[in-house]
């Protein structure tokens, strides 16, 4: 491994418990900034519990997390995505009766003070910067219909629009190929690519062939404990990962959790 | 509709309605004053539960607040209060000396600026209260509908300082001019008529605004919202603060019209039936507001007089109606396919009175 710059997110020890229930046991975890980590695990295991606890929506028993060198344990969501994390949900969480553009106008407003609001003008850096989104997630002939009405896979891409417009330094992407087909899973895997450098991006999925394609470091969560961490061949190749999760996703074809 | 059949209509409504004092009679003119009134409060409504995705049931608590501010100065109008005077009520129930909160509301400005104030004020500090604790939906519903009972029973139970179950009744004279008279009547509706006008105009900007899109981004996913690092509380207290606002100005101008100002007029029946006008009229189209108040209102007048006991029968069938076969109201009829009619007709589909998640 090489020398790992210093981590834009730690968590430090983290357990939830849930009544009872661990959802996650003394998990700890560094992330790099501008780069790509993949979290993987069975169903179950805490992966969404995982980027819950991040992003303030689940609060940890114990345990803390470190976000640009500031404990955001106990921050509310808003300011938590105001530092500079944002989430993209496993369901598409696109506005429906908003256009498209209009989606990426509101994740992409700078200014977030509601008293700002009362103005029909939006600032041109706003706007061209929405239209190089609208390029990336390669939705520009869909500029103007309303949200609801784009097919699956392009409210996956809106909604990962949509995180990268608010211009978060770390990206939570829960399941960004949800229900997607290959070509659409292929063409996913390129969007990510596109965002590191600029953006840390932590993905979680299922689906081997895209994890292969994303081709990045892996973190196997399992039973809300870490069970692995190594490349995707390292991982392929760790008989205890094959055992509770590679072996598994054979048998069955994988659920989302 | 085009483009072009939308302006001439627009233009013909507003030609129609600023001349309308000298087309119909004084009785119909009064009446088309009061929906006019009602429908400043409906147009609130469209902003709230439309736009917003917030139900209120209590929307007659601020129509009440602006109506009575107004008839609490009306009432001390004329009166000498050095000299003891006091409103005719006052006298028969037997109260020895005006209530000091009554004294403000002899100044005419402040009684004006209470009128937009109190309810605007109280809806926006009633609701931050509620939504800050993520409290919303049919819970939201409910407890505007409780409000509603309580302004209503409190009025009631109040006699001495509210004028009780027959409220503020018989002015004459506002800024020393006599109210009454079918001159004064047709001043009164043109007042009536450029506020509708101007409200409207007015509404168009804020849901143009970037403001109009948060506040439908809102509706759309509060969470999704929340976490894209907007919080989405004050937009929803404002658009509700806005339509308490627009609540008691109606309630003012209503009362101007129609001489009297009742816990009849506030309470939970015709806080239920205000919302069935937006449902009626299309709650996500602005002029749909007006119009549904205006047709709701002109029907009510016809049947309750031809057969009183029905009224409340017909209400709620038009209602059920309404939801169930127009979601998007009567407006939605003008534009069929749209994308904002179709998106709504699959959301109310899922959850019929769409108090939200």
């Amino acid at each position: 491994m090489n020398a790992i710059p210093a981590p834009i997110l730690m968590m430090e020890n983290v357990t939830v418990d849930f009544d009872g229930f661990k959802a996650l046991t003394d998990v700890s975890l560094n992330l790099t900034p501008g780069d790509l980590r993949i979290l993987i695990g069975p169903n179950g295991a805490g992966k969404s519990t995982l980027c819950d606890t991040i992003i303030g929506r689940v609060r940890p028993t114990s345990g803390k997390i470190i976000f640009k060198d500031q404990v955001i344990t106990n921050l509310p969501e808003q300011e938590i995505v105001r530092r500079g994390i944002c989430r993209k949900f496993q369901t598409p969480g696109v506005l429906p009766t908003l256009t498209v553009f209009e989606n990426l106008l509101v994740a992409g407003r700078k200014n977030r003070a509601w008293y700002r609001s009362f103005t029909t003008k939006t600032p041109p850096a706003e706007t061209a910067r929405a239209e190089e989104i609208l390029t990336q997630i390669g939705l520009e002939d869909r500029r103007n219909i309303i949200a609801a009405d784009l097919a699956h896979g392009e409210k996956q891409w809106l909604e990962i629009g949509m995180v990268v417009a608010t211009d978060a330094d770390l990206l939570l992407l829960d399941e960004p190929t949800a229900g997607m087909g290959p070509t659409d899973t292929q063409r996913t895997a390129q969007l990510i690519l596109s965002l590191l450098g600029r953006h840390a991006v932590l993905v979680i999925d299922h689906d081997m062939s895209f994890v292969e394609a994303l081709n990045g470091y892996v973190t196997v969560l399992h039973q809300g404990q870490i069970l692995a961490e190594g490349t995707v061949a390292e991982i392929r190749a760790d008989a205890q990962v094959t055992a509770v999760y590679l072996g598994r996703a054979e048998d069955a074809e994988p659920a989302h959790a | 509709m085009t483009f072009q059949k939308k302006y001439i209509f627009a233009a013909a409504a507003i030609l129609f309605g600023a001349l309308a004092p000298f087309i119909i009679n004084p009785y119909e003119l009064s009446l088309l004053g009061r929906f006019l009134a009602l429908s400043i409060l409906a147009m609130g409504i469209m902003l709230t539960w439309g736009e917003a995705g917030i139900l209120s049931l209590g929307q007659g608590v601020f129509f009440g607040l602006g109506g009575y501010a107004l008839a609490m100065h009306l009432k001390l109008e004329g009166l000498n209060l050095a000299n003891g005077d006091m409103p005719d009520f006052m006298v028969w129930s037997g109260v020895s000396a005006l209530p000091g909160f009554w004294y403000p509301f002899a100044n005419p400005y402040f009684s004006l600026a209470c009128v937009v104030i109190v309810p605007g004020a109280f809806a926006a500090a009633f609701s931050w209260l509620v939504f800050r604790r993520r409290v919303g939906g049919v819970y939201f519903a409910l407890i505007t509908q409780a409000l509603a009972l309580a302004f209503s029973t409190l009025l009631i139970s109040q006699q001495a300082y509210t004028g009780g179950f027959n409220g503020l009744t018989d002015y004459s004279t506002m800024f020393g001019i006599d109210i009454t008279t079918e001159y004064a009547a047709r001043y009164i509706y043109w007042i009536t008529f450029l506020f509708v006008v101007a409200v409207y105009f007015f509404l168009r900007w804020l849901l143009a605004s970037r403001y109009g899109v948060m506040l439908r981004a809102t509706r759309d996913g509060e969470n999704r919202v929340r976490f894209l690092g907007h919080d989405p509380v004050p937009y929803k207290v404002v658009a509700f603060g806005i339509a308490g606002a627009l609540a008691g100005i109606g309630g003012a101008l209503f009362t101007l019209h129609a001489g009297v100002v009742s816990p009849a007029l506030v309470g939970v029946v015709p806080s239920i039936e205000m919302v069935v006008w937006v449902a009626v009229g299309g709650r996500n189209i602005l002029w749909g507001a007006i119009a549904g108040t205006l047709l709701v209102n002109f029907a009510k007048d016809q049947i309750s007089s031809a057969f009183p006991s029905l009224w409340l029968y017909g209400l709620g069938a038009l209602f059920i109606l309404a939801v169930s076969f127009l979601p998007a109201g009567i407006a939605g009829l003008f534009r069929p396919g749209s994308g904002e009619e179709r998106v709504m007709r699959r959301i109310l589909s899922r959850r019929k009175l769409s108090t939200a998640e």
